[in-house]
């Protein structure tokens, strides 16, 4: 028998009973895992156990591609009309509104971001991004090409079938909503995978799933390991398309898996380093705030995250003093306490390699102006850190540390700032502050990312397009763009009259 | 009858007994109020003749309020300064608030109306609150263009809503013909003043509390039942409203447009009249093209701009058609719009009666053979029996004119040539229908023929996915799928130079 979390919340913010089954999501029902294990899900603010949630391996894969399979054959894909697609997803936008303290609860309570963070931007933006697919359900259309008498030719965007979905626990609520809302929208079933750190809104969707009527099997859920049960997903023959976000290094893993098994399609939303350019003619208050949100928002844990801060030297030193007076004024603690600004980094393997960055950055002989050590004795907080005096080489400037740690560096000349900027294996997003149109729209056009914001960063839109250049990823998620990932897109020709 | 601010109706039928209580007054900046001029109408209940409610009717100088209520709403408060998502949200309460008022809102458009309450309750209110939704998916995804030419410059298109539009909307479908127009602006962020005929206003009447509960801000729509010649002219002079959008006559289309032209060019949309053809080939299901061509034109008492008025039918099943057709018509039970197993009920009004007597008449002087019906249906109310002509010839004013009635015209023919030809050969091109089984001939007629909308192998089927609209005097723009929102937009292009020195 599947476990039931049952939990107490007592915080200003929220105060309820939450309880609710931890098995797999399986064809409708809350199941056990085949080998009947479990993982347990750690409270980052203290290392305890919060719940154990039932674990799915390989085999659970496989029976949960059956379903998926007898769904899309039966009761979704095109047996039901995207109208009817349209108001079971605006069902569940109502139960997620309705939820939503519970929702942003839960995803504090797990991952260690701030309630007012997860309530404010995770559980909203959830709710937007399954509101605006569910817009599109009924408006998959075609083309008709050039019409001739003797032809007729049209496109037709066909769901592909069994989807398969893997999401990190940065933002696990807000990743899974970005992953099913096109893949329904366009009339696809799916097997996702949260990530083992971060199941519980992903267990509690799957209840909301069912209460808003979706046949069983069009959406199931088992939290598992990378290495099986996200491995089974990317391996699977009967899986037509993977979608991951999460590193680049399981990136890699991801696509090597759909080429070795069924040449899968394969979209890939990986791993920043993203730079934050700061002209003499920003507005300093505006770029410091901005830059503060742009790293320590989500104690660093952004793909997009601001982590190398190019400051122009004209106001270097105005910009810095700034900076380092608002992130020393961040708090840091519980993240039920209504003013903390960051919580704990997720869990214990996070914690250590951010502290090795750091370690590594000290070594390099990069300067620690503020932070660069552990918060507190317990949980896995670490201080809102910034280092100065870097150099290209360094791991600290290179790779990605996914931790409230950034980089500030000086520069003189646009042109050397983009050629920096642009140094990099990675291309998710990039910033640049300026009054200046020319400057600004310029900048933004030569930098090699994804996304780039002018005047502002990490600036998320349901309606307009996310992913990266280079080794940051391939495709692209949000807007109408999405679509193209979840159909297939079949020509039928109609001959009309022309004779062999 | 006393003017009173609200009415309730009582209904005591076999299909729905309830109080439905509606406003009479006109609903002008999220209130409602009396028309300056007074001016009242006694609606009457066309299966009876008897007096329903008496209701306000506006003027001119009413539409001019509810103009500037619905400017001063689209630079305060709506246009662009609300999001699409938000303006989403609110399509979508609306459409579940009409959903929980089904019942009620069926029952006022029967009584209104004199269809009857099953296809009121089971087409007209289903496809009200469907493209309420419809709409509200679209209104946070109006995108322009992102157009790069060179790399020195930026160049990209804003789809901006017009600003006021005006809505005019006829009697036979007066509740989804208004959403139709609503929805599509209220998503691309326009403002409203919409008249409904002043024979038909109850429906829309009651959409005013539901727009108000919704949460519609104040101005957003405005709603003023009258008269054609004096609230619909305004609307169509109006030197505020920038757009109207019109369903009804070719004849009133006309005015609309001069009136548009006259005054400050405003951008119109019209859904017009229609004389489509149904045509059906030799190796049609022949059992499946009677139902289809019996509801084309008898559905809603023949008061359908795409009814499928006539008919052709190809020699080789012409006597097997027409019988099979004659005997379907002939057991069409009229009647009582709140009896259950009524199908056909009134015309709207005396005036439509008489028009529609006249076209049987003209067509029996005309030389056609009446097959079927002809007359009047009983003693009391506007109903006619379904009417079926045969021998008719192309000429004839009931080939030729929109009847707006339950009379079909018949005709023989052996050509595919000649069909399309005769088809073709009308002022009108909204809709056509063509029965075969032939894949190349199907798409070979529906290809050919002159129409908006052409049907394979049925008749009148609603897909709001899909643009209505009419080719050569059926009208201009479209209504429903994403076509509908040009009507609504207004695009701008936006050059950035980044580096072009002069």
């Amino acid at each position: 028998m599947p476990s039931t979390f049952t939990h107490e919340f007592n915080a200003p913010a929220f105060k309820a009973k939450v309880s609710f089954n931890t098995g797999l999501f399986i064809n409708g029902q809350f199941v056990d895992g085949s080998d009947n294990t479990t993982i347990d899900v750690i409270n980052p603010t203290n290392g305890k156990v919060i719940t154990s949630v039932s674990e799915g391996t390989p085999k659970d894969v496989d029976l949960a591609v059956d379903a998926a399979h007898a769904a899309f054959d039966t009761a979704w894909g095109l047996h039901t009309p995207g109208a009817q697609r349209s108001i079971l997803m605006s069902k569940l936008v109502a139960l997620m509104e309705k939820n939503a303290d519970e929702l942003a609860a839960l995803e504090a309570l797990d991952n260690g971001k701030t309630f007012n963070w997860a309530r404010n931007i995770d559980v909203a933006g959830s709710i937007d991004c399954i509101r605006y697919y569910a817009g599109w359900a009924d408006k998959i259309t075609g083309q008709v090409q050039e019409t001739t008498e003797d032809k007729l030719t049209y496109s037709r965007h066909e769901p592909i079938g069994v989807v398969g979905q893997i999401i990190p626990w940065n933002f696990p609520l807000l990743m899974m909503a970005w992953k099913i809302g096109p893949a329904l929208a366009c009339g696809n079933t799916v097997v996702l995978k949260p990530s083992e750190f971060t199941p519980l809104t992903a267990i509690r969707m799957c209840h909301l799933i069912n209460e808003a009527g979706f046949p069983p099997g069009v959406v199931n859920v088992l939290t598992g390991y990378g290495n099986t049960t996200g491995n089974a997903i990317s391996s699977h023959m009967r899986i037509e398309k993977v979608a991951f976000t999460g590193s680049t290094i399981v990136g890699r893993k991801i696509m090597e898996a759909a080429a070795r098994s069924n040449l899968k399609n394969v979209t890939l939303e990986l791993g920043g380093k993203s730079p934050n350019i700061i002209f003499d003619d920003a507005d300093i208050e505006q770029a410091v705030n901005w830059a503060i949100f742009g790293i320590f928002w989500n104690h660093g844990q952004t793909c997009t995250a601001g982590s190398r801060i190019f400051v122009q030297e004209g106001i270097y030193d105005e910009f810095f003093k700034r900076f380092m007076e608002k992130t020393r004024s961040l708090k840091i603690g519980d993240p039920f306490a209504p003013d903390t600004f960051q919580g704990p980094q997720v869990s214990e393997i996070q914690f250590n390699r951010i502290m090795s960055y750091i370690e590594s950055g000290k070594a390099a002989g990069a300067k620690v102006e503020i932070g660069g050590e552990r918060h507190g004795s317990e949980g896995y907080f670490i201080k809102p850190t910034i280092f100065t005096n870097v150099d290209p080489s360094m791991k600290i400037v290179q790779e990605e540390i996914f931790g409230p740690v950034c980089v500030l560096i000086k520069f003189k000349d646009e042109e050397d700032v983009i050629k920096q900027a642009n140094d990099t294996l990675y291309g998710l997003a990039a910033a640049v502050f300026t009054q200046d149109l020319n400057r600004a729209l310029n900048t933004a056009h030569r930098l090699k990312a994804g996304t780039a914001w002018i005047n502002c960063v990490n600036s998320f839109n349901s309606n307009v397009p996310f992913g990266g250049f280079k080794q940051s990823g391939i495709g692209r998620e949000c807007g109408d763009y999405a679509l193209t990932n979840y159909t297939a897109v079949k020509a039928v020709h109609v001959n009309l009259g022309h004779k062999m | 009858m006393a003017f009173e601010s609200t009415y309730t109706y009582q209904f005591d039928t076999a299909v729905y007994k309830g109080a439905v209580t509606f406003p009479t007054q006109l609903f002008i900046n999220g209130e409602f109020v009396n028309p300056i001029n007074k001016g009242t109408i006694d609606l009457i209940n066309p299966a009876t003749c008897k007096a329903i409610a008496r209701v306000s009717v506006g003027d001119c100088e009413d539409i001019e309020l509810a103009a500037q209520a619905a400017r001063a709403a689209f630079k305060e408060h709506w246009g662009l300064k609300v999001p699409g998502a938000a303006r989403s949200k609110l399509l979508h309460k609306l459409a579940d608030l009409v959903d929980t008022n089904t019942d009620q809102i069926a029952a006022l458009e029967a009584l209104n109306v004199g269809k009857t309450f099953h296809a009121a309750k089971a087409q007209d209110l289903p496809i009200t609150s469907s493209i309420l939704r419809y709409y509200a998916g679209w209104a946070d995804k109006i995108q322009g263009k992102s157009i790069q030419t060179t790399p020195d410059k930026i160049g990209f298109t804003r789809h901006e809503p017009i600003g006021v539009v005006g809505v005019i909307v006829p009697w036979n479908f007066p509740l989804s013909t208004l959403i139709m127009k609503l929805a599509p602006a209220l998503a691309c962020g326009n403002t409203i003043v919409a008249k409904p005929s002043e024979f038909t206003p109850l429906s829309a009447l009651f959409l005013c509390t539901l727009i108000r509960e919704a949460g519609f801000p104040r101005g957003v729509v405005n709603i003023v039942p009258g008269y054609g010649d004096t609230a619909g002219q305004a609307v169509g002079e109006s030197m505020i409203i920038d757009k109207v959008a019109f369903t009804g006559s070719t004849l009133t289309g006309r005015k609309i447009m001069e009136a548009a032209a006259k005054s400050n060019l405003k951008k119109i949309s019209l859904e017009l009249g229609g004389k489509s053809p149904s045509i059906i080939f030799d190796d049609a299901d022949i059992d499946q093209a009677v139902k289809w061509a019996i509801n084309g034109i008898f559905m809603n008492q023949g008061e359908l701009c795409v009814a499928g008025s006539r008919i052709y039918v190809q020699a080789g099943i012409y006597d097997n058609f027409l019988q099979k057709f004659t005997e379907s018509a002939q057991c069409l039970s009229v009647g009582d719009p709140f009896s259950p197993d009524t199908f056909q009920g009134p015309q709207i009004s005396e005036r439509q009666f008489e028009r529609v007597m006249g076209y049987i008449k003209s067509g029996q002087e005309e030389g056609a053979t009446l097959r079927l019906g002809g007359e009047r249906h009983g003693t009391e109310g506007y109903f006619i029996q379904p009417t079926v002509f045969t021998e008719c010839t192309p000429n004839m004013k009931i080939v030729q004119e929109e009847i707006f009635g339950p009379v079909a015209a018949i005709m023989k023919f052996s050509a595919e040539e000649e069909v399309i030809e005769q088809a073709n050969n009308t002022t009108y091109g909204l809709a056509c229908s063509v029965y075969t089984k032939d894949i190349d001939r199907a798409m070979r007629v529906a290809s050919n023929i002159e129409a908006g909308t052409a049907w394979v192998n049925f008749t009148n089927w609603p897909d709001l996915g899909l643009p209505v609209g009419g080719f050569k005097q059926s009208g201009a723009g479209k209504d429903l799928g994403e076509d509908a929102l040009e009507n609504y937009t207004n695009i701008k292009a936006v050059h950035i130079n980044i580096g072009i020195k002069i």
